[in-house]
């Protein structure tokens, strides 16, 4: 089963949380100085198989083999000693360092006793060479974009040793010329002997760079192939199964759009993840936004609820311009971010004191908060949204991710929005919150709150929307009618940067 | 092909880059400015004399004693409040000592070792409690400063002990005033230390990305308990440079002692978010508020004004650190 090749053996590795079993009995395997990509939709196990890989989640059964020895690789610290490095895209530089005190952190060479940073610049300058680089080791991490940051880190890790790299989604927030230094520097690796473990939703990344393949789905391998024998449709296939199981119906709300729209975008540039979008979305209209990851759909939400500089291009709601956050708010616009936790929602507040934050004005008197009427008003939302808890005090960080996600949509059903944008509103949330999440949102879009939904899970996009817009690359490159998508399989074809018609056909 | 990368990405960079860079070294010009201001404004009432000039090294070095430790502090991404506290602590408790009729040695070990107790209280909090250090020793500063208080009913206690007073303070060492001694080498070690030792660099990365250092197996916690006692140990020696100078020891030393050390270290162009320090610039920024002290009171400003001043120039200070937006 094994050859001289092979470089990594992950035989029947299975783990579970609390019950749930998130990884049945993988087997991955990675040759030497191959890149191997890795693929499946979220909660496929991926980045569990990988954090077993790396030491940060320990394995419930089966066993790990570095050139067919057996390794117990119980931490981080003894997966980097085996020689196993994940590539983080930020974050894990020490910014106000040098490149060449990053490289080195925590093993400085010495001269005479004393670090030598002229020295960890020489040796910096070396590595970087070799893998043609061009950095000046003696720069200051803050002054170098994020591209360049992921390549220190790959240095970093080569200076280290590392034989095997995992990289996740690398080229998410790398601008076209970023990437292609980026595969320059794959190519660079492989030629070392260095194996690559590619972890991407870009069907065109994976067939330019990946000599294999592997996909994941609910916690199974379901294919494991050489690039060259796939088709993007087997890929797909495998990532979706026989029977995508559907959590959540679509029907058709027979939305027709009438009358001017609540949001007018006209040619919004933002360079360099931005370039000419125009979109509408009028009065009780569900539109979706689907794109990979980097395509520019976080910039679209923020830009809208005015918190984005713009470089050229107009936003209007309801024909007032959109120029700064308070416009936005002034004109009912309500933003639900993506890192909900860090942003959305005050998790030390209580339930009671969250639900009432944007709603002070409906119960106030003369400035002062009546409480037993906020308490009503609380009382009532928390019924509405069939929010489980025993108490309205209770603090918003001690719910469930559902329930926080629909505390936060909450806040604006006691007062509805002229437009809602709700940028991966069901991400990490289970699946019975997820079509009870789905429900509030298409109520608020039958009392005519016009919504905007940004998601990377498709069949949410499939579930909710009335119309689709998909983005690629920074533009839109087609507009679809829910009704006219057959499958999930087509918007994934579409995401990728095809036509759908040119499948269908 | 990457270097036509590099032009594209940098160019706007560069005006960022020069930003810091200027940020970086505006303590030495503000330093020659003020320098200059105070020369030409009162120059005739002696401030550029060199008796002058050494009168405002003498005086500031405590400041800079504390300054240098809390600089580390800083760096780490913590803040101590308590220093002023623990410097009178370490003051009345090494003149108790002496009092009672041991040497000077057991008056500076016990001195000594009321800052690391201090300092260890503080690290403990902060770092196995967890409590942000900003509430931790603002607590441990009011604790201090009442248990100062109590501790001799706010009456000073003499030091007669000759050879404490000359250590700390009052005397000269080979003809330099030895309270000039005590704040170079307090500059020259930390400076030696922040940048030759891998505990230096422990710090700054602890203060840069806590989660990036601890990923390079540095023990960020322990490095931070060990920035509190050094802390603490340099409040102890500010403390003894006091009551040697005064050949007395109150309750009150050091009262704001704390500000003037936080704006020394944020005016030399240390981050206020932590990781990145310059010893030279916090002995630079301390030496500039010990000069602007100095002129106010040539000038006949008492002490409220220049407690005005101290206020304003940490807000100016700390507008000045803040990271240009991005």
């Amino acid at each position: 089963m094994s050859d001289r090749n092979t470089l990594l053996e992950m035989r029947n590795i299975e783990k579970s949380f609390a019950g749930v079993t998130v990884l049945k009995s993988a087997n991955f395997t990675l040759k030497k100085g191959e890149v191997h990509a890795l693929m499946g939709g979220n909660g496929a196990g991926k980045s569990t198989l990988m954090k077993i890989l790396t030491g940060v989640y320990t394995r419930d059964a089966g066993s790990i083999h570095i050139d067919g020895n057996p390794v117990d690789i119980t931490s981080p610290k003894s997966a980097r000693e085996n020689g196993i490095a994940m590539i983080f895209q930020e974050f894990s530089l020490v910014n106000t360092l040098s490149v060449a005190q990053n490289i080195y952190l925590n093993r400085e060479p010495r001269k005479g006793g004393l670090l030598s940073d002229s020295l960890a610049i020489e040796q910096s300058r070396e590595i970087l060479r070799e893998l043609e680089v061009d950095i000046d080791p003696s720069t200051t991490v803050a002054n170098l974009s994020v591209g360049y940051c992921q390549m220190v880190e790959i240095a970093k890790a080569i200076s280290q040793n590392a034989r095997i790299l995992i990289m996740d989604e690398p080229t998410a927030s790398l601008s076209e010329r970023e990437a292609q230094s980026l595969f320059k520097l794959v190519h660079k690796l492989k030629r070392k002997g260095i194996s690559v473990i590619y972890i991407s939703h870009r069907m065109a990344e994976v067939f330019d760079l990946c000599d294999r393949v592997t996909v994941m789905r609910d916690g199974n391998i379901t294919l494991t192939s050489a690039c060259g024998d796939v088709s993007i449709e087997t890929l797909v296939e495998n990532m979706l199964g026989a029977a995508p199981a559907s959590s959540f119906e679509w029907h058709d709300r027979g939305h027709i759009p009438t009358g001017e729209p609540t949001l007018s975008v006209r040619n919004l540039t933002i360079p360099p993840r931005l370039n000419d979008v125009s979109l509408d979305v009028y009065a009780g209209e569900i539109v979706g936004l689907a794109g990979l990851m980097g395509s520019g759909r976080t910039e679209i939400a923020e830009a809208i609820f005015g918190r984005r500089e713009i470089d050229e291009g107009e936003i209007s709601v309801l024909n007032q311009p959109i120029k700064s956050q308070s416009d936005a708010l002034k004109n009912g616009v309500a933003l639900v971010p993506e890192a909900r936790r860090t942003l959305g929602l005050v998790l030390e507040h209580s339930l009671g004191e969250k639900l009432l934050l944007p709603n002070l004005r409906l119960v106030s008197q003369v400035g002062r908060v009546d409480d037993r009427k906020a308490n009503s008003l609380i009382d009532k939302i928390i019924e509405q949204l069939s929010i489980k808890t025993d108490n309205r005090r209770k603090t918003a960080r001690l719910l469930s991710g559902g329930n926080q996600q629909k505390i936060v949509l909450g806040k604006w059903l006691a007062q509805l929005p002229n437009l809602l944008i709700l940028d991966e509103p069901t991400i990490g949330v289970d699946i019975g919150a997820k079509s009870e999440i789905v429900r509030i949102i298409r109520k608020m879009a039958d009392q005519g709150v016009a919504v905007l939904v940004i998601s990377s899970e498709l069949e949410e996009l499939l579930a909710i929307s009335d119309r689709i817009l998909v983005l690629h690359g920074g533009k839109i490159i087609q507009q679809l009618q829910r009704k006219e998508v057959r499958s999930e399989e087509e918007l994934h074809h579409a995401i990728q940067g095809h036509k759908l018609n040119q499948i269908a056909s | 092909m990457l270097s036509k990368a590099t032009s594209l990405t940098r160019s706007p960079v560069n005006l960022l880059e020069k930003a810091r860079i200027l940020q970086d070294y505006i303590v030495y010009v503000i330093f020659a400015l003020v320098l200059i201001y105070f020369g030409i404004t009162i120059g005739d009432s002696g401030f550029l004399t060199v008796t002058n000039l050494f009168n405002i090294a003498r005086t500031t070095a405590m400041i800079t004693v504390i300054a240098v430790a809390m600089t580390y502090v800083i760096a780490a991404g913590e803040l101590d409040l308590s220093v002023g506290a623990t410097a009178a602590l370490s003051a009345l408790t090494a003149a108790l000592i002496m009092k009672a009729g041991y040497g000077w040695g057991f008056g500076v070990l016990g001195g000594l070792g009321a800052g690391l107790i201090v300092g260890a209280m503080n690290g403990f909090f902060v770092t196995v409690v967890r409590i942000p250090s900003f509430l931790v020793t603002l607590g441990m500063m009011q604790l201090i400063r009442g248990f100062d208080m109590r501790l001799t009913y706010t009456n000073p206690v003499s030091i007669s002990n000759s050879t404490f007073n000359n250590l700390f303070g009052s005397g000269n060492l080979f003809g330099i005033p030895s309270l000039l001694i005590w704040s170079i080498v307090a500059t020259l070690l930390g400076h030696f230390v922040l940048r030759y030792t891998s505990f230096g660099r422990q710090i700054l990365a602890t203060g840069g990305n806590r989660m990036a250092a601890e990923y390079s197996g540095i023990k960020t916690r322990r490095i931070k308990f060990y920035a509190f006692l050094m802390s603490g140990a340099a409040a102890a020696i500010a403390g003894m440079l006091y009551s040697g100078m005064m050949q007395t020891a109150r309750f009150n030393f050091g009262e704001g002692a704390e500000l003037m050390a936080i704006a020394a270290v944020i005016l030399g162009g240390t981050s206020l978010f932590g990781g990145k320090a310059t010893i030279l610039g916090t002995f630079t920024g301390a030496l500039m508020i010990g000069a602007i002290n100095n002129g106010l009171i040539i000038m006949g400003l008492d002490v409220s004004d220049q407690m005005m001043v101290a206020g304003a120039i940490i807000i100016l200070a700390v507008a000045f650190a803040r990271k240009p937006a991005a």
